[in-house]
Order: C-alpha cells, then sequence, then structure tokens
C-alpha cells in the first residue's frame, strides 16, 4: 500500500491533469546513518542515547538507548538537541594565554596546547612550592570533574568544591541525612511510577527536565495519581494539579509544620512505621500541636480547608505518597530545616523505603584503575566549614572567601582551576565577594567549551571538546538497577578542544605524575573497567548500555522487616539528637523571613525543560527554543506600573544593583502579585557568545543578599528583591 | 486506514523535545520547526489553568492546502497524510495562506513549502513519527483509527477530546485529549 | 485574561508573529491585473459599440500599456514565488478549486490576446511604423484585424473573470477571516474597474471622452463605497474571528491607511472632484484620477498585508 503508484486520494475530482503531472509520492526518505552511544551531558542526568552519524561524518541526531533503565530510552529535548553543543560555532577554539595586565581589559592570545600545558603545569608547581599544594583549588561541575579531581588529588590538593552542593542540592541532602541518615541521591531514589499521591513543594518539576522523572509523573498521571503543588506560581505541574496550594512565599515550613499537625492530631500518620522505625514522635507531637491550619492561614495564605484537604489526601494515599524533597533547596536559609520537616512528613506518612514513596537505589561497583596511593593533604576544603557542621563537603563560597586576603579564614587559597561551570552565573556572593576573590588570585585556569564570562578572568583558558567528541568515564547511574553506559566520540573534536581526560592526564605528566597516567588512551581505562565487569568496551560500543542485577536487596522495606536506618539512633530522627546537641533546633521551627518592601517584588527564579542553566543558552538548536528569558509579572501589578508584554524593562535590587541588560515583560495570571519569575541562565555578557550575548537577564547577578544556611552553608538566594525600571538606567546616568 | 495523532494535554510539560526531535529528523533548517508548543493561559489568579499543546500540520481530511495548490503538489496519500511532492512545488505560498494553523512554511534553501509529513518515512517502516517517538512524558500516540483496537481509538472513545479550529471545517486528523 | 504564547519560541521569517508570504509583488500584481482586466473591458465595449473612433483613449490608447502592465504584474508574481524557474509547472494542470491555477490560466489567455488586441490598430496610432522587414506580422495585423469582434467577445467574460479572480485569490482563504468575505471578488473587480476608468481618462483624447469615463468612474466609485460598506457590515454580523479582523481596519493599526488613505483621499475626494468638475467647476482632471488609481494600489497593499495579521483563533 506503500507502493510508489500509490495514487492522490484527494484533490483529483477537480483537477484536469494536463502533461500528466507527477502523482508519485515525494520521497521522503532518509540516509541510512550509523551510530555511536554516548550519555548526554547536557545535564546530570546522564541519559544514555546514540548518536548518529551520516557517511560525511556529520552528526545528524541523537536518539535515547532503548535499553537504557536509567532514561527508559527516551532523551529530553536538551538531549535530543545536544547535537548543538557540537556545531556551535561560538566555541573555544584554542588555548588562549591572557596578554593584559590584571584589572585590564582582557586581551588573550592564541596559544598551543604545550605552552598552555606548560604554564599551567609551572603555576601549580610555584603555589604548591610557595603556599603548598593545597592553596590551588579546583571549582568544577559535570563530567570533566572525576578527570580533574584524580589530578588535584594526585598533585595533593582535595580543595575541591561544586556549586551542586552549596548553591542547589547540598540542603536537601543534607537534611535528609539527618533525618534517614541517607539522602535520596541524585538520581532521587523517588518511586512515583507507582505513587499514588504526588506533592511537590516549590519543584517544578517538568520545567526542570529530570527526564525519568518527568517520565515517571506522566506514568503516575496516566495510572491517576493525586497532584499537590505548593507554589506562589502556577508552574506546569501546577496546573496538572488535584490541589495547587499558591502560598505566600517564604513560608512553606508553616504550611509543612501545618500539615504535620492535622497528620498527627487526625490521627493520620502509619502509626505502626513510626512506632517502628522513627525516634522522638511524642516530642514532635508536642511541637508541632500549636501549628494548626488557622495559625498557618495567616501566615501562607492558605485556607485551613485547603491545607486539611490536601493533608487528608496524602494520608489517604500512603504509604504511595511521595513528599518530593525537590533538588535546588537553597531558598532561605533554613532549608535543611525544611527539608527535615518534609522528611519527617515522609515517615509520618511512612514513604521511606515503601512502593510509591522512595526506594533504595543501586549502583554498581566500578573498580578503580590501579594507581599509586594519593598523598594526603594537609588540609582540606572541607576544613574551611569551620561553622557549618554538617557540610560534609567544599562549600563554594567559603572557597571563594578564602581566596581574599583579610578574610576570617583558617586558611588561604591563592589560585584556582575552574571547569565546566561559569562561576559568576552559577555562585552568587555578597558584596562582591566574587570580584575580590578573583582579583586576589595568583593564577586562574579555566576550563570550557564556551567563552562564559569566567573565562574573561582567565589566565589561561583551555578548550574542552563537547561530549559527542570524547570518551569519558563510564556512567554508573544510582537507579532501581544499576546500569552502566559508554560514552563514546562520534565526531572528532572540532578546532583544537581536547577531551578532559587528556586535558587532565597532560597537565599530570608535566606535574612529573606519570605513575598516575599509566595509561595511552582512555579508552585503556574503559576497557580495562568493563572486562572487570564482565563485558568490554567493544561489546559496549555495541549496546551502549549494559544493565546489571540488583544485588543489595529489595527495593524497599519488606512488610514489618526489622530496617537499621544509617543514623546515630539506627532510626529516622524525628527529633534530631544530632542538632540538639551542637545547639541548633532538633525540631524544624518557623521563622518569618523578610517580604518585599512597598514597590519591590520578590525574585523567583526556575528552569525552562529545553535549557541546563547558562550551559545551553548559546547552542543553536536549543537556542532556537528559547532564546532569552522573560519577567514574569502578575497583570494588575501591569495595570499599575503600566507594563505590557513584550517590552523590555531593566532590574534593580534591594542592594541599588540594576540589571546588565533589559529583559522582556511576560505579564501573565500565572504568577503572584508579589513577586516576579524569570528563568535562570540567560543574560550572558561575553560578546562572543553571539547567539545569546544579552539577552535577558542574569538572575545571579539579581542576588546580592544571601541568607546562608547555618547548618551547611547552602546560599539561600529567595531573599532579593527587585523593583522595575522602564527606562535604560544606563542613559539617564 | 486513517492515521491520526493524539495529544494528551494533560500530561504535556511544553518541553518542546517533539520540536527539536523533528528539526533532526527531518533537517528542518534552523531557525524554522514543523512542529511547535503553544501554552495558552486561561483565568485570573488564582483560578487559572494553562493548555499545553505540541501543534503541527493536522493532515486534515477536507485540507484546504490541497485545495488552493495550483500544480498538485499538495496532495494526501493512502492513510490521509497531507504530504508536498517537493518536484511540483513551486513556492508560491497559496497552501501557507491557506491553513488555518500556520503549519507550513517556505524553505529558505529549496523555496519549496515544508510541513510535518507525520514522519512518513518512519511511518511506512512501522515506525512512530519521531515528535512522538521521543516525548517524554509519553503524552503522543500515532496510529490508525479505523483500527479500534488501536490506542488511539481507544484513546478517543474513552476520553474527553477536540481538535483545533474545527469551525474552519477542515476535519483535522490531529486530536488533543482535555 | 487569555493569553497564548509559543513556548518554543517559533520565530519563522514571514510567517511569525503573522504571515508575510505575500508581500508588494502580490499586491503589485492583483492592481496590475485588475487594472488591465478593466481597461480591457471598456476597450473591448467600445469596440462592439462601435465607439472606436469617438472614445479613442478607451479603445486604443490605454489598451497599450495592458500587456506591459500585465507583463510587470507576471514578473511580480514570479519573483515572489519560492522556486521562480518552476513556474511553468502551474502549466502542467488545471485545478479549478485552486484561484492560483485558473488564475494563472486566464492570464496566460489574456495577456497574449492582449497583444493582439492592440497590434490590430497599432499602425493607426504609430504611423511610422513599418513591418517591411517582418512581413508576417501584415498578416497578424490582418488577422487580428479580421477577428476584432470575436477577439472583444471572449475578452468581456475573459477580464470579468480576470477582475473578479483578483478578489477571489484572497477570499478563498477561510483561514484569513479578513478575507474570507465574499464580497472581495465583486469589490477587486469593481475597484479594477475604476482605477481602468481613471486611467482611460488620462488617455482621453476629448472632453467627451473624459467626461464619459468620469461619469462611469462617479458610478463606479459609489458602487465601490457601497461595496466597502458592505464588506465592513459584514465582518461585524460575521463570527468572533471576523469582528476580530475586522478591528484591524476599523480602530486598529491599518484604519489611517484604509480610512485615511483610500477611503477618503482615494475614493471620497476624487468622487466629489469628480463630481464638480461633472457640474461645470474647473478641476484638474489628472487630480482625481491618480488618485484613485494610487489608491486602487493602496488597497491591495492594505488588503493583502492586513489578511495576513489574521487568522483563526483557537
Amino acid at each position: 500500500m506503500w507502493g510508489a503508484g500509490a495514487a492522490a486520494v484527494a484533490g483529483s475530482l477537480y483537477s484536469v491533469d494536463v502533461f500528466g503531472g507527477n502523482k508519485e509520492d515525494f520521497n521522503y526518505d532518509r540516509p541510512d546513518l550509523k551510530r555511536f552511544p554516548t550519555y548526554c551531558d547536557v545535564c546530570f542526568w546522564k541519559c544514555a542515547g546514540w548518536t548518529y552519524v551520516d557517511d560525511k561524518g556529520t552528526i545528524k541526531k541523537i536518539i535515547g538507548n532503548d535499553i537504557d533503565t536509567h532514561s527508559k530510552g527516551r532523551l529530553c529535548t536538551r538531549g535530543t538537541g545536544g547535537l548543538g553543543m557540537h556545531f556551535d560555532d561560538d566555541r573555544l577554539k584554542t588555548p588562549l594565554i591572557r596578554v593584559s595586565k590584571k584589572g585590564e581589559k582582557s586581551v588573550f592570545r592564541e596559544a598551543s596546547w604545550e605552552e598552555a600545558i606548560s604554564l599551567v603545569a609551572s603555576k601549580m608547581k610555584d603555589i604548591k612550592s610557595k603556599y603548598g599544594a593545597e592553596s590551588f583549588a579546583l571549582l568544577k561541575h559535570g563530567a570533566i570533574g572525576s578527570h580533574l579531581e584524580h589530578l588535584f588529588s594526585a598533585y595533593g590538593s582535595d580543595t575541591v568544591a561544586e556549586p551542586a552542593f552549596a548553591q542547589c542540592r547540598g540542603p536537601r541532602d543534607e537534611g535528609l541525612k539527618l533525618t534517614f541518615g541517607e539522602s535520596c541521591g541524585s538520581p532521587e531514589a523517588t518511586d512515583m511510577r507507582d505513587s499514588k499521591c504526588l506533592v511537590f513543594i516549590g519543584s517544578h518539576i517538568g520545567e526542570n527536565m529530570h527526564n525519568s522523572q518527568v517520565q515517571e509523573v506522566s506514568e503516575a498521571i496516566d495510572k491517576g495519581v493525586t497532584i499537590i503543588t505548593v507554589d506562589p506560581r502556577l508552574s506546569t505541574v501546577a496546573s496538572k494539579s488535584k490541589y495547587w496550594l499558591p502560598i505566600r512565599p517564604a513560608t512553606d515550613m508553616a504550611l509543612l509544620l501545618a500539615w504535620m499537625n492535622v497528620i498527627i492530631f487526625e490521627d493520620l500518620y502509619d502509626a505502626a512505621y513510626v512506632a517502628k522505625y522513627t525516634t522522638g514522635f511524642d516530642e514532635l507531637k508536642e511541637h508541632v500541636r500549636q501549628f494548626t491550619p488557622e495559625w498557618a492561614y495567616s501566615i501562607t495564605d492558605l485556607t485551613p480547608k485547603m491545607i486539611r484537604d490536601s493533608a487528608r489526601e496524602m494520608a489517604k494515599a500512603a504509604p504511595a505518597t511521595l513528599i518530593h524533597p525537590g533538588r535546588h533547596s537553597t531558598w532561605y536559609g533554613d532549608d535543611t530545616q525544611r527539608t527535615r520537616a518534609i522528611g519527617i512528613l515522609n515517615a509520618l506518612l511512612g514513604t521511606w523505603g515503601r512502593r510509591g514513596g522512595f526506594y533504595f537505589n543501586e549502583k554498581a561497583k566500578v573498580p578503580k584503575y590501579p594507581h599509586p596511593e594519593y598523598p594526603e593533604p594537609a588540609w582540606k576544603a572541607k576544613d574551611l566549614n569551620v561553622n557549618l557542621l554538617f557540610a560534609n563537603q567544599g562549600v563554594t563560597n567559603e572557597v571563594i572567601r578564602a581566596s581574599i586576603p583579610g578574610e576570617d579564614t583558617t586558611h588561604q587559597v591563592k589560585a584556582w582551576m575552574v571547569a565546566g561551570t561559569n562561576l559568576t552565573q552559577s555562585v552568587p556572593t555578597e558584596k562582591n565577594l566574587m570580584m575580590k576573590a578573583i582579583e586576589a588570585l595568583e593564577f586562574l585556569v579555566v576550563i570550557d567549551i564556551y567563552p562564559v564570562e569566567i573565562t574573561g578572568y582567565a589566565d589561561v583558558v583551555l578548550p574542552e571538546c563537547s561530549y559527542l567528541e570524547r570518551y569519558d568515564d563510564l556512567r554508573n547511574s544510582d537507579f532501581r538497577t544499576p546500569s552502566i553506559a559508554l560514552r563514546m566520540p562520534a565526531a572528532a573534536p572540532r578546532w583544537e578542544s581536547k577531551p578532559g581526560w587528556w586535558i587532565g592526564k597532560q597537565i599530570g605528566l608535566k606535574l612529573g605524575l606519570g605513575d598516575y597516567y599509566k595509561f595511552n588512551d582512555y579508552t585503556d581505562i574503559l576497557d580495562w573497567q568493563f572486562k572487570q565487569m564482565g563485558t568490554s568496551l567493544e561489546e559496549m560500543k555495541h549496546i551502549g548500555v549494559k544493565n546489571l542485577p540488583r544485588t543489595s536487596g529489595p527495593l524497599y522495606i519488606e512488610d514489618g522487616a526489622e530496617h537499621i536506618f544509617k543514623t546515630d539512633s539506627g532510626k529516622i530522627e524525628l527529633y534530631s539528637q544530632k542538632l540538639k546537641d551542637v545547639g541548633l533546633d532538633p525540631m524544624p521551627v518557623y521563622t518569618a523571613h523578610e517580604q518585599p518592601p512597598k514597590d519591590y517584588f520578590r525574585l523567583n527564579y526556575g528552569r525552562a525543560p529545553m535549557h541546563t542553566f547558562s550551559k545551553t543558552v548559546n547552542s543553536p538548536n536549543l537556542n532556537d527554543l528559547r532564546s532569552e528569558n522573560a519577567l514574569w509579572v502578575n497583570p494588575k501589578v501591569g495595570k499599575i506600573w503600566n507594563l505590557k508584554s513584550g517590552q523590555p524593562v531593566w532590574l534593580k535590587n534591594q542592594d541599588d544593583v540594576v540589571s546588565s541588560f533589559p529583559i522582556k515583560v511576560r505579564l501573565t495570571e500565572r504568577i503572584r502579585w508579589d513577586s516576579v519569575y524569570m528563568v535562570h541562565g540567560f543574560g550572558q555578557k561575553n560578546p562572543e557568545m553571539k547567539r545569546s550575548y544579552g539577552k535577558g537577564v542574569n538572575d545571579t547577578e539579581m542576588i546580592t543578599k544571601l541568607m546562608v544556611d547555618p547548618l551547611m552553608g547552602g546560599t539561600g538566594m529567595r531573599g532579593n528583591f527587585v523593583t522595575i525600571l522602564t527606562e535604560n538606567p544606563k542613559e539617564t546616568v | 486506514m486513517r492515521y491520526v495523532m493524539v495529544i494528551d494535554t494533560l500530561k504535556c510539560v511544553g518541553c518542546s523535545d517533539c520540536v527539536v526531535a523533528c528539526q533532526t529528523e527531518n533537517d528542518v533548517p534552523t531557525g524554522y520547526c514543523r512542529d511547535w508548543v503553544t501554552e495558552s493561559v486561561t483565568g485570573t489568579y488564582p483560578e487559572v489553568d494553562i493548555e499545553l499543546r505540541s501543534e503541527r500540520c493536522n493532515h486534515c481530511d477536507n485540507a484546504p492546502c490541497v485545495r488552493t495548490c495550483p500544480t498538485e503538489a499538495s496532495h494526501i496519500i493512502e492513510g490521509g497524510i497531507v504530504l508536498v511532492d517537493r518536484d511540483l512545488c513551486i513556492g508560491c505560498g497559496a497552501c501557507i495562506e491557506s491553513c488555518p494553523y500556520d503549519a507550513r512554511y517556505r524553505h529558505p534553501d529549496l523555496g519549496i513549502v515544508d510541513k510535518c509529513t507525520f514522519c512518513v518515512h518512519r511511518v511506512k517502516k512501522g515506525q512512530d513519527p519521531a515528535c512522538v517517538s521521543v516525548c517524554p512524558t509519553n503524552c503522543m500516540y500515532f496510529g490508525d483509527l479505523d483500527d479500534s483496537n488501536s490506542k488511539v481509538a481507544q484513546l478517543l472513545a474513552e476520553r474527553k477530546h477536540k481538535v483545533l479550529a474545527k469551525e474552519a471545517g477542515t476535519s483535522p486528523n490531529v486530536y488533543y485529549l482535555i | 485574561m487569555k493569553e497564548e504564547i509559543f513556548i518554543s519560541g517559533r520565530n519563522i521569517p514571514h510567517i511569525d508573529p503573522h504571515l508575510a508570504i505575500w508581500e508588494f509583488p502580490i499586491s503589485l500584481y492583483l492592481f496590475l491585473g485588475g487594472l488591465s482586466a478593466g481597461i480591457l473591458l471598456f476597450s473591448a465595449f467600445t469596440h462592439l459599440l462601435n465607439k472606436d473612433e469617438e472614445l479613442k483613449g478607451a479603445s486604443k490608447w490605454a489598451p497599450l500599456i495592458v500587456p506591459f502592465a500585465l507583463a510587470i504584474g507576471l514578473f511580480a508574481l514570479i519573483i515572489d514565488l519560492g522556486n521562480p524557474f518552476y513556474s511553468w509547472k502551474l502549466y502542467t494542470t488545471i485545478r479549478l478549486e485552486s484561484p492560483m491555477s485558473w488564475g494563472a490560466w486566464v492570464l496566460l489567455i489574456v495577456t497574449p490576446l492582449s497583444i493582439l488586441w492592440i497590434f490590430s490598430d497599432l499602425r493607426k496610432l504609430f504611423p511610422k511604423l513599418n513591418y517591411t522587414k517582418l512581413p508576417f506580422l501584415f498578416k497578424v495585423e490582418d488577422f487580428c484585424v479580421k477577428y476584432k469582434k470575436q477577439m472583444a467577445l471572449a475578452l468581456i467574460p475573459l477580464t470579468i473573470i480576470l477582475g473578479i479572480y483578483t478578489g477571489i485569490l484572497l477570499s478563498a482563504f477561510n483561514a484569513r477571516p479578513l478575507w474570507n468575505n465574499a464580497i472581495l471578488g465583486p469589490l477587486f473587480l469593481v475597484s479594477g474597474l475604476s482605477t481602468a476608468a481613471a486611467t482611460i481618462i488620462l488617455f482621453a483624447k476629448s472632453a467627451h471622452e473624459r467626461h464619459l469615463f468620469s461619469k462611469i468612474d462617479v458610478l463606479l466609485i459609489v458602487i465601490e463605497l457601497g461595496l466597502i460598506i458592505h464588506l465592513i457590515m459584514g465582518y461585524y454580523a460575521g463570527n468572533e474571528m471576523q469582528v476580530e479582523a475586522v478591528k484591524i481596519l476599523v480602530g486598529g493599526d491599518l484604519t489611517t491607511l484604509f480610512f485615511g488613505f483610500f477611503v477618503a483621499l482615494g475614493l471620497l475626494l476624487p468622487l466629489v472632484l469628480e463630481v464638480f468638475e461633472l457640474m461645470g467647476f474647473k478641476v484638474p482632471v489628472v487630480v482625481p484620477a491618480i488618485l484613485i488609481i494610487v489608491s486602487g494600489l493602496i488597497f491591495r497593499v492594505l488588503m493583502v498585508e492586513a489578511g495576513q495579521i489574521t487568522r483563526i483563533l483557537y
């Protein structure tokens, strides 16, 4: 029926064929393509896929790997559009060495790898001899991280930090650890596909395109899940919710406490679970007695009925209820405690270790390629966190502070290697500390794919190739069952760019650390590892993904079975003695946070599903989908302020910081009148990022007040207020 | 045989994966697209709702583009898929003007008019169109409406649905579950 | 409040934010098509009524510009195509449902016919012309003179079709609510006739002829105004989309152009001037004629652009 002779069935009635026009179907067939396995590097989710290449060697498309349990065979928008990173002509092309002096306008010259690597290595030796290797810090994000961590460990520095902790997940992970003894990991071990009730608190799933999670929420919707969303903005998932609680910003803790109150005092909690697996219930009950829905009403703007109904709905579906702990949780400085509150609610409903709640994830055991012992550094990044008792890893802001002479820190940092993260956009600081630190550094080397803003401050810039052009560590994903995946190049690196492992190795060799680099090519390591795991590089090139059996026991706590939690008490700690012992609140309390002053709006920010922070905004494919962010403003505010959709405006925050660029207004009923919202990642400052330069506003620039979490140093960013300027402030000055 | 697409607006998150998947599958030039996502907001805060729709050529039974095409380049093949024969198209634009969905565009390099083909090259091989096969929310379905056992037929039998611009009388074949 | 946005940033050239696929060349094509149709129609009638000598402007002089007008119009159409070199494919099929198709065919017939039409009188107008080097042209001339009446009879329906076609090309698209109005065909025909009458006034060789065509033009303008009222009323009586669409002409972005330049300066003012002239006041007759011709072009530019801004709402 699809044969070449299939005739047109319509349009023939009134047509007279004069010269017997061509009625054959146009041949829409596509050429055959070759494919290479990869796993995505556009975000941290690491979904496995295939890169398809035509006979000229041009990358044509990237499609999910069907057998990948981790991504269920589907890539998200960014993964499908990942080829833009390969094709983007704005990428860094050669190593660059600064020729201008510090403080002057940056001028770079192109350099050979040999020269650039030699310079980096000599500076590393220099710093080591003058101050100790520990004074050279590594600030990193993404796949290149492990290659450089290996380099730094061999070199003798463990002064390593990533924005993923103190600017993102840190409070959540530490809060869950304090409660359950472990975090939910990444990808989160949330059993959403079987949830009957899903609760999202400020977590805008679907706008954050966490692939398998989005897929599981969708599957749950098919099965009739009830969704409850707490968000001052009608997020995408809020629109799919039975209960949308349009909360007054910054008052989430009051709602969480009121929910506990309802669940406990209406006897809706899982009494058997609470009795068997938790400790401190009686203290908690007394603690939340006062936090009635009526009490919360005046704080949150949510009616007592709404609070009660939603709590009952959660309890009805329990234990297949998941109160999602979110991911980016650095909001108001009491974020670890807020996550504790979320954890406690989950515990009351008995969802941890239960189908439809949290499962126990497992990752494969990947043998480490042999190398000599690392030297023990005299101090580590963690040691900078003097007052942050629950920061179990390096905190970016502490490293930045330690880089400024005269700041009260235990140790000094003198040089940075920054890799895969545009610090000026990923780490907000108060009082311009970032710039002060950068100015004080003796040496700054930046490794990136793009000429992002931070490269402009570097002494040496090294161009990494895109993930479609390199081998990397095998992917070892934490999921219901373990699975490993291979990333291999589908095309040669463009220009002079090089893989991260290669850059690490070359610096290592120049530093005389050859013993740590006893391999020629990264494939040597991969093949060795794969063979230890019962496969081989050759096989992995054909299958891309290998799913492994679970060996760590059941996914859930079996009915009534003993379970030792990894806390001090071995139980879920509703009441935390650990916190009490150091003088902190053993149970979460509500603290009123500042609300915006007159004529100011709370600056909320979030994500768009087609972008990963600032990493993708210049990618031709993804920029094509969204090239700038917009400022969401309630139409009532728009009327008072005489704003129109599409109108460019500038922002000024409480510290009189004015946005570098204008942002277009979007008048929408989706947002409250007391806050504005924008997608994070836009407002690129380097003109060499041609597609994205000057498009929209960088929210990080407007975040100059941080509400630091006293437990772990998370930088709460949602206490910043902005006002709207309709005239270009630079022109009126 | 009647190919239809059914899109569940209650699951769609507007991620636009369908858009970029189509662009890479079909060599759509940068800056152009054969499918796109629309967000429709109704109501007043906090009584507000949104509908997200992945839109494309509706492969209408009564296709105005086929009617107004002066060269028979726009035509309907078995299964109801509306195609543009690239060898016949002169790029006059009449079909673009006639489409109530603005689903067609003039190809910047080829001069011909281009649009969604329901990925006919994939459908021939028994695969779903690229947009359907990639959707992370599984909110899109493709199949034969004449086959009552097909998922699309079952969904339309069970769920409330609508088509776009019904009043244009085009008998579209892309359905939205609402 | 209803807010409708593209999530995936559609910004296709000539499609977003609204269609602009058809631009000035199409407007010019429609204008020249209507003008040519009108001139040929008047010319054919004068011939059939044996007024060739009495109305030389209409019968002989004005038609001289028609082949050029049609050639420019066709050229404009072709350069507006995405694939100009494939334009011959228009003539591989006749698609009655497609105005573009039958319009192309009508033009294919009318254009050579218009050349033959003026050829019959060419040597009378330009006595110095001599075909001695191309003697077959004498035979062609003989043929044209011999069959002039038949040509006139053929031209009448063909030019009416051509005149209406310039409107139907637009009104056939129900996706563009502003165009989708049955009055558009007759309106474009009348407007074409009116611009033709104005052109003939410019070519008129006697006061008698000038007056006659002034009268005809006054009548046509009155009809055109009636049709415009009908058009606007039709939108208001239409569905939501048409009501929405007419806002662009009434109280919208193009109101000044439509009412100010087209209706007031292009129809009412020349109407008044021509009436004055007919009443015996001294009015330079070129002024209303040129106003009418220019406004005819403005009208088509306006309708082509405005129509593409309007769309079916869903």
